[in-house]
């Protein structure tokens, strides 16, 4: 048994990740902005076999609480042993090139805040000697393209920062996991036009997210093959792709 | 991943205009025509809203509440029956009612009134729906039970999606002493021995079913392997899951299913028993799913889809029309792999327009062949309506209105209670277009 803390466990990713977790009887640290919705998840997942779920609601924008979210984490499940930060949101990139305010508050979310909770849990679980942090950026961070730039600096942000973290805590014993889905059939895609090869569903990356931290994996692309189309977007030379209609 | 929102058969649209509502809380958009959905595993046109939108609850999947002790079950309807089973299997429980495949959810499976190899014992699945939420385009809300608002609950049991939106249901699961299943198969030779077969083991078995060699003619007309269970007792051992899944990962360009496929797998099948009678204890799974084990194998169909035709006939005529039916399929030398006969008991369905009734029931799929498979419907249908039958909205796309309102003589009754911001490209094909 593990306990774990789910941050933006109302994504729909995070959600399926939370039903994993609950069949396998973990004890689950729910943390959300809205509080009808965490009940309902949290009902939810006690019937799927949660041994206990803790809700805690609050913005992942609101800094000065994040400190309290985790120390009300330690008392209500005694010990620690992962985060997932899962919240994120996708920009409206027009609106981000005509107003920095719009594009600073979008970096706050994908970015900032991310970073924030990373802070105190590496420091928490250096401290401990043990425990994974796992957060979901995004193959978008890989390569900044016109369509989303700045979701992508903010992604790419949270990337990097992880890469330094791993780097770190490698001798402490903690792990980090870095998780960059493709395309996923969620709420936030909604606006897609989905199915096809390239489509995952939400529970699909799910379980690609169980089975990384299970492995202890550092860097996972999901599905599998994101790894490769990045790989060709990432090498493309710049002369060539500033002109591509990405 | 195949496209969301697309009827299971993939056939007579290949696309739909989709919102995806996520909390009970979440109102249907405001728009001219919407209509649920849950998981499209649906066949034909009833789950579809061409032109208009589809309003999805394939987010909206919680538990609420179950109680181990009574095996009373809340859940939001696009929960579905695999969740459900993983939960409550471990725990003594079992589904009252199952259909073929357990992707479905609560609300698809109240919506058609669904039913499965108990039927003759259990009726559908409406019989085991204790209460739900209905949700309107107006935004209003009603709880419907067999004791309050009982007529929004019998129009809404069978009711297409018509009515409004199921937000969560209670239901009551079944206790049983083991998961597995008890099964014998009877290898039989004719269609005479199936209707005498299933006589005798009403009585002595929870789950009976067919499978039936739908090439076989003339005397041979009706054989296949005559499936009938009951759950094993406590004190057996369960048998394994399979682990290994397959999948259909890709859209091969052309059917997979034809003529020379099928007459091999069909024999293949027929004779794979040796014996006249095995017996096995089974995992509920391969029992009641056979197909779930090949994920999306609706695409070995390809591009053009398939269409399935399932459909019920009286008693007192069961036996000339089923026979009239497999002639027909035989002669034009069509039909599929799946093709599955059960005689339905007297358990009445509460829907005003719920498909089970008394009689045999015969399902099968058949690849789209454009007006060749139109017509030997066309044939079918003759022989269901002259037998005074029906045909299964959940698996059609193909019916006339005519045959629909004969099929469903409450449909007049209905009317009141359909929501006049919900239709469906079935709905308007059988009651607005003038066929
Ligand atoms: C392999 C296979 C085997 C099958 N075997 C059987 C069988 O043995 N017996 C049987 O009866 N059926 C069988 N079916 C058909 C299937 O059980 C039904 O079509 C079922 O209703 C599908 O449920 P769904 O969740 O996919 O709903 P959908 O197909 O998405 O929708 C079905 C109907 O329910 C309505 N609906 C969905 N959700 C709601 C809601 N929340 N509120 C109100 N209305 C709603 C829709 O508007 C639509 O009219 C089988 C299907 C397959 C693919
Ligand atoms: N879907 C994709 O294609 C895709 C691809 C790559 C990466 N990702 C990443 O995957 C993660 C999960 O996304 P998803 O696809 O599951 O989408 P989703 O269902 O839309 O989930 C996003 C969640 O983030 C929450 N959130 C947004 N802003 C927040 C804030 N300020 N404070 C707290 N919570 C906030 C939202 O909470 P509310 O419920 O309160 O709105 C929502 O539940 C995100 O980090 C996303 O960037 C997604």
């Amino acid at each position: 048994m593990k306990n774990w803390i789910i941050v933006g466990v109302t994504s729909a990713i995070a959600e399926s990740v939370a039903r994993i977790w609950a069949e396998r009887g973990y004890k689950l640290f729910l943390v959300a902005r809205n509080e009808n919705r965490l009940a309902d998840i949290a009902q939810d997942l006690k019937v799927r076999g949660a041994a206990s779920v803790t809700t805690f609601a609050m913005d992942a924008n609101a800094f000065e609480r994040h400190q309290e979210c985790f120390d009300a984490a330690l008392k209500s499940m005694g010990r620690i042993d992962g985060i997932l930060v899962a919240h994120g949101t996708l920009p409206d990139q027009k609106a981000c090139e005509t107003s920095f305010n719009v594009a600073r508050s979008e970096i706050e979310t994908n970015g900032l805040s991310v970073i924030s909770l990373c802070t105190i849990a590496a420091n928490l679980f250096e401290q401990q000697r043990q425990g994974d942090i796992a957060v979901i950026s995004s193959v978008a961070g890989d390569r900044g393209r016109q369509s989303n730039y700045v979701y992508g600096a903010a992604k790419g942000m949270v990337s990097i920062f992880l890469q330094g973290l791993r780097n770190r805590l490698a001798k402490s014993g903690v792990h980090v996991t870095t998780i960059k889905p493709g395309f996923v059939d969620t709420p936030m895609t909604a606006s897609f036009d989905k199915g096809g090869p390239l489509w995952a569903s939400a529970d699909q990356v799910a379980s690609g997210i169980v089975g990384a931290v299970d492995k202890k994996r550092n860097v996972v692309y999901l599905p599998w093959f994101w790894w490769i189309i990045m790989n060709i977007i990432r090498h493309i030379p710049e002369f060539i792709f500033k002109k591509m209609k990405l | 991943m195949g496209k969301p929102y697309v009827s299971w058969a993939r056939y007579p649209y290949t696309s739909q205009q989709a919102v995806d509502l996520q909390w009970r809380t979440d109102l249907l958009p405001d728009v001219p025509s919407v209509l649920p959905q849950g998981n499209a595993r649906s066949y034909g046109d009833s789950c579809m809203n061409h032109g208009g939108l589809v309003a999805s609850t394939r987010f909206m999947r919680r538990f609420m509440d179950f109680d181990p002790q009574s095996g009373l079950l809340r859940c939001e309807a696009g929960l579905q029956l695999a969740d459900i089973l993983n939960v409550v299997e471990p725990q003594g429980w079992f589904l009252p009612v199952t259909p073929g495949t357990k992707f479905v959810t609560v609300g698809g499976a109240i919506a058609n009134d669904v039913h499965g190899k108990n039927h003759h014992l259990e009726g559908s699945f409406g019989n085991h729906v204790t209460q739900f939420e209905l949700l309107r385009t107006d935004g209003s809300r009603r709880l419907c039970s067999p004791t309050e608002n009982t007529d929004w609950f019998d129009a809404t049991i069978g009711g297409l999606g018509l009515t409004g939106l199921i937000t969560w249901a209670e239901l009551q699961l079944k206790r049983v002493p083991n998961s597995a299943i008890n099964l014998e198969t009877i290898k039989y030779q004719d269609l005479a021995t199936f209707f005498k077969l299933s006589e005798e083991s009403e009585a002595t078995h929870e789950y009976t079913a067919a499978w039936v060699d739908c090439l076989a003619a003339r005397e041979k007309l009706g054989r296949g392997h005559f499936l009938r269970g009951n759950h094993a007792r406590i004190t057996q051992p369960k048998p394994a899951a399979a682990k290994l899944k397959l999948a259909m990962p890709i859209d091969p360009p052309l059917s997979l299913v034809n003529s020379l496929s099928l007459r091999a797998f069909n024999a293949l099948y027929y004779n794979r028993l040796f014996q006249e009678r095995t017996f096995a204890t089974v995992h509920y799974d391969p029992f009641f799913y056979p197909l779930d084990f090949v994920h999306d194998w609706n695409r070995m169909y390809g591009p053009k889809g398939f269409l399935q035709y399932q459909c019920v006939v009286p008693n007192e005529t069961s036996y000339d029309a089923i026979r009239e039916i497999l002639q027909r399929i035989a002669d034009a030398n069509s039909g599929s792999f799946l093709v599955v006969l059960k005689v339905f008991g007297k358990v009445p369905s509460r829907g005003m327009l719920s498909f089970p009734r008394p009689g045999a029931t015969l399902a099968l799929d058949f690849p789209y062949h454009g007006n060749k498979t139109m017509a030997l419907f066309d044939q079918l249908d003759e022989v269901v309506v002259q037998a005074g039958g029906a045909i299964y909205p959940a698996k059609d796309a193909h019916m006339k209105g005519e045959h629909f309102r004969q099929f469903y003589p409450r449909h007049d009754d209905f009317k009141q209670f359909k929501d006049p911001g919900i239709s469906s490209s079935f709905w308007r094909r059988v009651m607005e277009e003038n066929t």
